[in-house]
C-alpha cells in the first residue's frame, strides 16, 4: 500500500516538481517565532470563516432567488422547507458577523504589536484591501434577503455616493440601475457577492500570505527572529527562535479553532439573531419602498463608520463631508505604516503615550459603534431623563470621532518629534528555550 | 538579421504605440460593461411620466401618486393652509428655497408656495434626511412634537418637520426642503409628473 502512495507521489513530483518545495516553504519550513500568544489565533480563524462563507454560500445559492419578487420568499423557503437550510443560512449569517469579530481582533493585534511596520508594510496594505473588499462583500450580502432593512440600508448607503458634487445623482442611478433599489440592484449585488468579490478576496488572501511568508511573521515582542541567532533543531541556517509552522502552529491553531467553533455553534443554535445584532428584526419584514423602518442603521460591524458619517454636519450646502470623513476613517488606516515613525514595534516596549492612545482609540471605536447602532439614543434619555438627546448624542459622537482621528495625528507627532520614551527591546524573543 | 544592431528608438516607438492602442481598446471595451449598469430600457419605461387627474382631490385633501416607485404627494391646499406659509418663514431653514435647497425644485416652482399653481403642491414624499416617508399632518393645532404646529409633514423616523410647502423646519436632522419633481399641467384638472412645462411645449 505504502508503495502505491509513494509511486503516485513520485509520479506527481516528476510532472509538477514545484509542489513539494511550495508546501515546505509555506508549511513545514516556514519558521514562525515561537512566542505567539492568543492574539495570533485570529488570522487562521479568519481563513476558517472564509472557507465557511464560501461553502455555505455555495449551498445557499442553490435555493436562493435573486429577484425583488422572489428573494425574501426564497430565503424563508430555505429557512422552513429546505432540509437543514436553516443551519446553512445561520452558519452563513453568523459567519459574516464572526468574520468581522476575528478581523477586527486580527487588525488590533497588528496595531498593538506594530506588525504593519517595516518590513511588513505590504502585508498591512494587502490586509487593509481585504478589509475593504470584505466590507463591500458584507454590505451586498446584507441586501440579498431583500428584507425591509436590506432595502433601506441599501438605499441609505448608496445615497452616500449621491453627496458627491456634480456626478452624485448620476452615480447613484448607475449603482442602482434604477431610480431606487430594485431588481437590477439586487441582481448585480448578487453577481458581485457570489462571484466577483469572492474571487478578489481569495486572490488578496493569497497575496497577503505570500507577502507575509516573504518577510516572516512579527511576534508579541516585535523583534526580528531573522536578525537573531541562527540554527535550530531542523535547520542550521534558520532562526533559532523559529519553529516550523506545521506541525507546531497548525496544532496550536486547532485549539483556537475548537474554542471558536464552540462559540459559533452556541450562537448558531441558541441565538442566531443575537438579539437583533447579527440579524436585525426589521429584516424579517419584506422590503417595502413606501414604509421606512423606524431606525435605519447598518449591522453592528459598520456602525462605527456609520456614526462618523452621521456626526459630521453638512457644510456649504453639501453633506459630502461626512462621507469624506467616513472613507477617511478607513483610508487613514492604510497610511498607518507611514504615520507611525517609531522604530519600536511592540506595545510591550513602547512609550506610555502610545499605550494610552491605543486604549482611547479602542474606546472611541466601540463608542462610535454604540452611537451608530442607536444605543446612545436610548441610553441618554434613560440615564439622564428629559434632555436634548440629539445635542448630547452629537456632542458625544463628535468627541469620539475626534479621538478616533486624534489617535493617528497623535501617533505621527509622538513619533515624528521623538516624544516617545521607549524601553529597551530584547535581543531575542522573551520566551525562548 | 541576428547581427544587426537593435534600434532602441524604433523599439520604444513600437512599445509606446502598442500600449496606447491597446489601452484605448481596453477603455473602449469597458464602455459596454459600465453602460450595462445604467437603468435598463424597462426600468426607464417604468420611470415614465405619470398622468394624474386632479378632479377628485377636494380642497385640503392629499393623494399619493407613485412615480418611478417614489411616493409623490399631490396636495390641494386650502386658502387657510396657504395663509400659514408666511407665518412659519422665520422657523424654516430656507424659506425662499434659494439657499441650500436651491436645487430641490425646478425654477418654475421656486416660489413661496413651491408650486406652479399656488393651491397645488406636488412634492416627492421622501425625507431629505435618510429617505423615510413623512406623515401628512394637516390640522393647524398644537401637536406633541410642536406646540405651534401650522400643518405640514412630520417624519416619524427622526422627527424632521416640514411645512405645507414641504419646506424644512430649522433644528431638525433633515437638511433640505422636500424635492419638487418636474411636472406640468396638461389642463386645469390634470397634471403630468416627470415632464417639465418647457419640454411639454
Amino acid at each position: 500500500m505504502a508503495n502505491v502512495f509513494t509511486s503516485i507521489g513520485d509520479w506527481v513530483t516528476e510532472r509538477a516538481p514545484g509542489m513539494m518545495p511550495m508546501y515546505r516553504k509555506h508549511m513545514t519550513e516556514y519558521y514562525a517565532p515561537k512566542n505567539f500568544n492568543l492574539w495570533y489565533y485570529f488570522g487562521s480563524l479568519a481563513l476558517l470563516v472564509l472557507v465557511n462563507q464560501i461553502v455555505t454560500g455555495i449551498f445557499l445559492t442553490m435555493n436562493y432567488n435573486p429577484s425583488a419578487a422572489g428573494a425574501f420568499a426564497s430565503v424563508e423557503y430555505i429557512m422552513r422547507d429546505v432540509e437543514w437550510g436553516w443551519l446553512i443560512r445561520y452558519m452563513h449569517s453568523t459567519g459574516a458577523s464572526l468574520f468581522f469579530v476575528v478581523v477586527f481582533l486580527h487588525m488590533f493585534r497588528g496595531i498593538m504589536y506594530g506588525s504593519y511596520k517595516k518590513p511588513r508594510e505590504l502585508v498591512w496594505l494587502l490586509g487593509m484591501l481585504i478589509f475593504l473588499v470584505l466590507m463591500a462583500e458584507a454590505f451586498m450580502g446584507y441586501v440579498l434577503p431583500w428584507g425591509n432593512m436590506s432595502f433601506w440600508g441599501a438605499k441609505v448607503i448608496i445615497s452616500l455616493f449621491g453627496t458627491i458634487p456634480y456626478i452624485g445623482d448620476a452615480l447613484v442611478e448607475w449603482i442602482m440601475g434604477d431610480f431606487l433599489p430594485a431588481d437590477a440592484t439586487l441582481n448585480r449585488f448578487f453577481a458581485l457577492h457570489v462571484v466577483a468579490l469572492p474571487l478578489v478576496l481569495l486572490l488578496l488572501v493569497v497575496l497577503h500570505l505570500a507577502a507575509l511568508h516573504e518577510v516572516g511573521s512579527n511576534n508579541p515582542d516585535g523583534v526580528e527572529i531573522k536578525k537573531g541567532p541562527k540554527g535550530n533543531r531542523w535547520d542550521a541556517t534558520k532562526p533559532t527562535d523559529g519553529i516550523p509552522f506545521h506541525p507546531y502552529y497548525t496544532v496550536k491553531d486547532l485549539v483556537g479553532v475548537g474554542f471558536f467553533l464552540l462559540i459559533a455553534a452556541f450562537i448558531i443554535f441558541f441565538a442566531p439573531t443575537l438579539g437583533g445584532w447579527f440579524l436585525e428584526h426589521d429584516n424579517f419584514i419584506p422590503a417595502n419602498n413606501l414604509a421606512t423602518p423606524l431606525h435605519i442603521k447598518p449591522v453592528w460591524y459598520f456602525t462605527p463608520f456609520y456614526a462618523i458619517v452621521r456626526m459630521i454636519p453638512s457644510f456649504l450646502g453639501s453633506a459630502v463631508w461626512g462621507v469624506i470623513a467616513m472613507f477617511g476613517a478607513i483610508a487613514v488606516l492604510f497610511l498607518l505604516p507611514w504615520l507611525d515613525r517609531g522604530k519600536v514595534k511592540s506595545v510591550r516596549y513602547r512609550g506610555t503615550g502610545f499605550k494610552v492612545a491605543l486604549g482611547l482609540f479602542v474606546v472611541s471605536y466601540i463608542m462610535l459603534g454604540a452611537v451608530g447602532a442607536g444605543v446612545t439614543a436610548e441610553v441618554i434619555p434613560a440615564w439622564f431623563g428629559d434632555v436634548d438627546v440629539t445635542f448630547w448624542e452629537n456632542l458625544f459622537g463628535r468627541v469620539m470621532t475626534l479621538i478616533y482621528f486624534g489617535f493617528f495625528a497623535f501617533l505621527w507627532a509622538y513619533t515624528y518629534y521623538g516624544w516617545e520614551k521607549t524601553k529597551p527591546v530584547p535581543e531575542r524573543v522573551t520566551t525562548h528555550d | 538579421m541576428a547581427n544587426e544592431v537593435v534600434d532602441h528608438g524604433r523599439r520604444r516607438f513600437l512599445t509606446a504605440t502598442t500600449s496606447v492602442v491597446g489601452g484605448i481598446g481596453i477603455v473602449a471595451a469597458a464602455v459596454p460593461f459600465i453602460k450595462s449598469w445604467e437603468p435598463s430600457a424597462r426600468a426607464k419605461a417604468a420611470g415614465a411620466p405619470v398622468t394624474q387627474s386632479l378632479a377628485k382631490i377636494e380642497a385640503g385633501q392629499m393623494l399619493t401618486v407613485s412615480w418611478r416607485s417614489l411616493p409623490v404627494f399631490v396636495l390641494n391646499r386650502t386658502k387657510a393652509q396657504l395663509a400659514t406659509l408666511p407665518m412659519v418663514d422665520s422657523r424654516l431653514v430656507d424659506p425662499k428655497s434659494d439657499g441650500g435647497s436651491a436645487d430641490q425644485q425646478p425654477k418654475y416652482a421656486q416660489n413661496e408656495a413651491r408650486s406652479i399653481k399656488p393651491e397645488w403642491l406636488v412634492v416627492i414624499g421622501i425625507c431629505t434626511h435618510l429617505g423615510c416617508v413623512p406623515d401628512f399632518v394637516p390640522e393647524i393645532k398644537p401637536e406633541p412634537f410642536d406646540p405651534d404646529w401650522k400643518g405640514g409633514f412630520y417624519c416619524p423616523c427622526h422627527k424632521s418637520r416640514y411645512d405645507l410647502a414641504g419646506r424644512v423646519y430649522a433644528g431638525v436632522p433633515a437638511p433640505k426642503n422636500l424635492p419638487v419633481p418636474p411636472y406640468h399641467f396638461i389642463d386645469d384638472s390634470t397634471i403630468q409628473i416627470g415632464v417639465d412645462p418647457k419640454e411639454a411645449g
